[in-house]
């Protein structure tokens, strides 16, 4: 930066357009400014900014307002309640409640931290690990943080927080509680151990890790699974597949989909505990071979040919799970499975059931109820609030994030960290979590509800305390002033 | 490194998110993903000294065009002079009234030269320029007009859809409220066009001729109190725009829409929509081109 020729000015060097800025106003790509005399970065700091990338081929015209010097400003600068602060004791209307014209029409955002007493987060673990019995107490430092809850397809969950645990045990249990979510929800990592069962670290957005080992890839399904959904792209090209899983492998010939397709028998015999037909218990111990078991091979599991139905000649494909192991096999003179290369079509077969393992991840969704005295902070007759929000007109956003919203009574929302600008949560020592709440509407909207119209504030004369931070808006969520399908939720 | 490349994976194809100084591109691609991946590769090395070759003929390309002035030397450059060269008849014009189309459109080759898309698409902050293969279209989210329904809260998108049978793979948007100076007083004036540049080109054209001359509702300062190194200099632009009646408003868009239909005429643009203060219009079509509908929805949204 060197001052330029006449007064004021800053010629800005960030790139080679090498742009003359005056006071007051940004070089030629809004992203450096004249801020008396000073050359700044305007965009990224809690103001949520758009850029054309989230437009996509939606494109923004006649909207952009030349920047004027102040801290916020037009309809691609979102305030979240992130820093914002509280309406506590909530007599008080909210900190922020902004006006912005977008395209044409007033909205007003309504912007608050909330104090969450009722609240929790729900983790997802994508792992077919066994991390303990349902109902089970998750243990942070040693203290009740929460319990199993009901796995998923492919992943065990836990509920964890909520007012029993935060308010309702000992006071170092609440403390715990509470340190657990709001780390979880800022997305760091939090070791937790499960009652008679694993311990686990979580972080969202991050594969778990589970007993000391980063699980790597949901498998495609159980052993009998992968049959059922490859039997059909294998008949004409294999005689037999086993699908080698720690939990069920499979078994082509013998397996209700082989049957179905009218796969002859081949004489397999396997280890192992046998379910139903084609489908195995405990073929191996668990371990980290093929598909989570300790094997590294794979004939191990079987025995000896039935000569009945067996045949020279015949070829056999042994997989894994998650693809990551497979082999090729004809049966020789002496019906013995001798190994050789896998032919070309069953590569892409292979290829096929990696492809369909998606990466382990844990997720951690926030649950929080708005539906309290904070509605205070908004209007003066707060069922108008939660009916608006609940009828869609009026959008709620946490951190800018979108939000679903539970139906029935008052404001239960969920929403997934990791949408959120970085240290998005806070807490109070009550112990309770603070979370950030926007309530968005056309001025009219909020007027008709009874809102703090004495409040609302023009965002260009906004002036903020110190420096706002600015962070560009998550090109995955919808911008918080898109239009809002009536009654969506999202 | 300067410049910025990101890749967006969120729903859908991915898309390419490339940045350097007041250079902000989005850009698409669609194929085998083979394919995409060589396009997206070419539009990154590519566009590593797409600015510093523009730069090193800033003072050219923000002169004012006449025959005495010698043609740049960088081919982004040389697309912009000849963009905006068809419309050195109306006045004042520098190569830099093509700029967004011109580097969109040559990024746009990169990538459909360096491998087969079935379609590919460049978006420059609004000024896009397509490809579309065989049976391919392109629907474009375009702002028309803010409208606030009884209950459904804002809604001011249209849609635009181009098909491969449309001569159209410019779209451009020019108006005194978007990024770069206008003259005039449209809102907006989005100009569909066959190349990018020229599609720039002439919205730019086009929106100063939205105007209203001397009328004491109408802001306007010199560029250079704004901007000081302005390819404008002096030249007054438009800096807000007061109540105007309707006959005004009227008024206003037939003197742009009056040259819209004559650069049309002439072939120099396939179709343009004009707005200001909430109304809008549109050129005629000649009856082969099949957009008229489109348009009409365009302007009705």
């Amino acid at each position: 930066m060197s001052e330029a020729s006449a007064p004021g000015i800053v010629r800005c060097d960030a790139c080679p357009v090498m742009c003359n800025i005056r006071p007051g106003t940004a070089g030629a790509c809004d992203r450096y400014a004249n801020d008396g005399g000073m050359l700044v970065r305007v965009d990224p700091l809690v103001l949520l900014e758009r850029t054309v990338a989230q437009g996509g081929t939606v494109v923004p015209f006649g909207d952009s307002v030349e920047w004027d010097g102040r801290m916020v400003c037009g309809a691609e600068t979102f305030v979240t309640a992130i820093g914002a602060g509280t309406t506590y004791p909530d007599y008080k209307p909210a900190p922020f409640i902004v006006s912005t014209m977008v395209e044409g029409v007033d909205m007003v955002t309504v912007v608050t931290e909330g104090i969450f007493s009722y609240c929790g987060v729900k983790v997802k673990i994508d792992t077919d690990r066994h991390l303990g019995p349902e109902r089970a107490l998750v243990l942070a430092q040693g203290e009740p943080v929460g319990h199993v809850t009901t796995a998923e397809y492919g992943s065990q969950m836990l509920s964890l927080g909520g007012v029993g645990h935060l308010t309702g045990g000992g006071k170092k249990e609440g403390r715990v509680t509470c340190e657990t979510l709001l780390d979880l929800s800022n997305g760091k990592a939090v070791e937790l151990t499960i009652e008679t069962g694993a311990s686990v670290i979580v972080q969202a957005g991050r594969a778990p890790v589970v007993n000391g080992v980063a699980e790597d890839r949901m498998r495609v399904g159980c052993g009998s699974a992968t049959i059922g959904i490859f039997a059909r792209q294998w008949v004409g090209k294999i005689d037999e597949v086993v699908v080698v899983d720690d939990h069920i492998t499979g078994v082509l010939s013998e397996h209700q989909a082989g049957k179905m397709l009218d796969i002859p028998p081949t004489g397999i015999r396997m280890r192992g505990r046998r379910s139903t037909p084609g489908r195995y218990f405990q073929v191996a111990h668990p371990g980290t071979g093929w598909g989570g078991t300790d094997i590294s091979d794979p004939l191990s599991i079987l025995e000896p040919f039935d000569p009945k139905h067996a045949r020279a000649g015949m070829r056999m494909l042994m997989v894994s799970t998650t693809g990551e192991h497979s082999a090729y096999y004809e049966l020789d003179e002496a019906l013995r499975p001798i190994a050789h290369p896998l032919p070309e079509v069953l590569v892409q077969s292979v290829e096929r059931i990696a492809e369909n393992c998606e990466p382990a991840l844990c997720s951690v969704v926030f649950v929080g109820g708005a539906g309290g005295s904070l509605r205070a902070g908004v209007t003066d007759n707060p069922v108008r609030l939660t009916r608006a929000v609940s009828e869609g007109i009026t959008r709620l956003t946490c951190g800018g994030a979108p939000v679903y919203l539970w139906p029935g009574g008052g404001i239960t929302f969920m929403v997934d960290v990791t949408r959120l600008p970085e240290n998005a949560f806070g807490y109070v020592p009550t112990p309770a979590l603070v979370a950030p709440i926007e309530f968005t509407m056309p001025l009219t909207q909020f007027a008709a509800m009874g809102g703090h119209m004495d409040h609302v504030r023009p965002a260009a004369s906004l002036v903020l305390d110190g420096t706002p931070r600015h962070v560009k808006a998550n090109a995955e969520n919808p911008w918080p002033w898109a239009p809002l399908e009536p009654r969506a939720r999202e | 490194m300067r410049a910025t490349a990101r890749l967006m994976t969120g729903s859908g194809t991915p898309r390419l998110h490339l940045q350097d100084g007041p250079i902000d591109l989005i850009l698409l691609a669609e194929g085998t993903a083979h394919a995409v991946d060589t396009a997206y590769h070419a539009a990154v090395r590519a566009f590593a000294t797409v600015l510093d070759r523009l730069c090193a003929e800033l003072p050219l390309v923000r002169a004012p065009v006449t025959s005495n002035v010698p043609w740049p030397v960088d081919p982004i450059a040389c697309r912009m002079r000849a963009a905006v060269s068809p419309f050195t008849r109306f006045g004042f014009i520098t190569p830099m009234a093509a700029v967004a189309g011109a580097v969109a459109e040559t990024m746009l080759a990169i990538m459909t030269e360096a491998a087969p898309l079935s379609r590919a698409c460049v978006n420059n902050g609004g000024d896009i320029a397509v490809h579309l293969g065989p049976r391919q279209s392109l629907t474009v989210g375009m702002v028309s007009r803010p409208k606030l329904p009884e209950r459904n809260g804002p809604d001011f998108f249209g849609n635009l859809t181009i098909d491969h049978a449309d001569t159209i793979r410019g779209i451009a948007t020019s108006g005194w409220r978007g990024r770069s100076f206008s003259r005039g007083i449209a809102d907006a004036v989005t100009v569909l066009a066959v190349t990018a540049a020229a599609a720039d080109a002439a919205a730019t054209v086009i929106a100063n001729a939205v105007d209203l001359p001397a009328h004491p509702n109408i802001l306007r300062r010199p560029a250079s109190t704004i901007q000081p190194d302005s390819d404008l200099g002096e030249i007054l632009v438009t800096c807000g725009v007061g109540r105007l009646s309707s006959r005004e408003i009227d008024e206003a868009l037939a003197c742009g829409l009056c040259l819209a239909e004559r650069l049309a005429a002439e072939g120099e643009i396939v179709a343009a929509a004009l707005h200001l203060s909430g109304r809008s219009v549109a050129t005629s079509m000649l009856p082969a081109v099949s957009i008229p509908r489109r348009i009409a929805r365009l302007v009705d949204a």
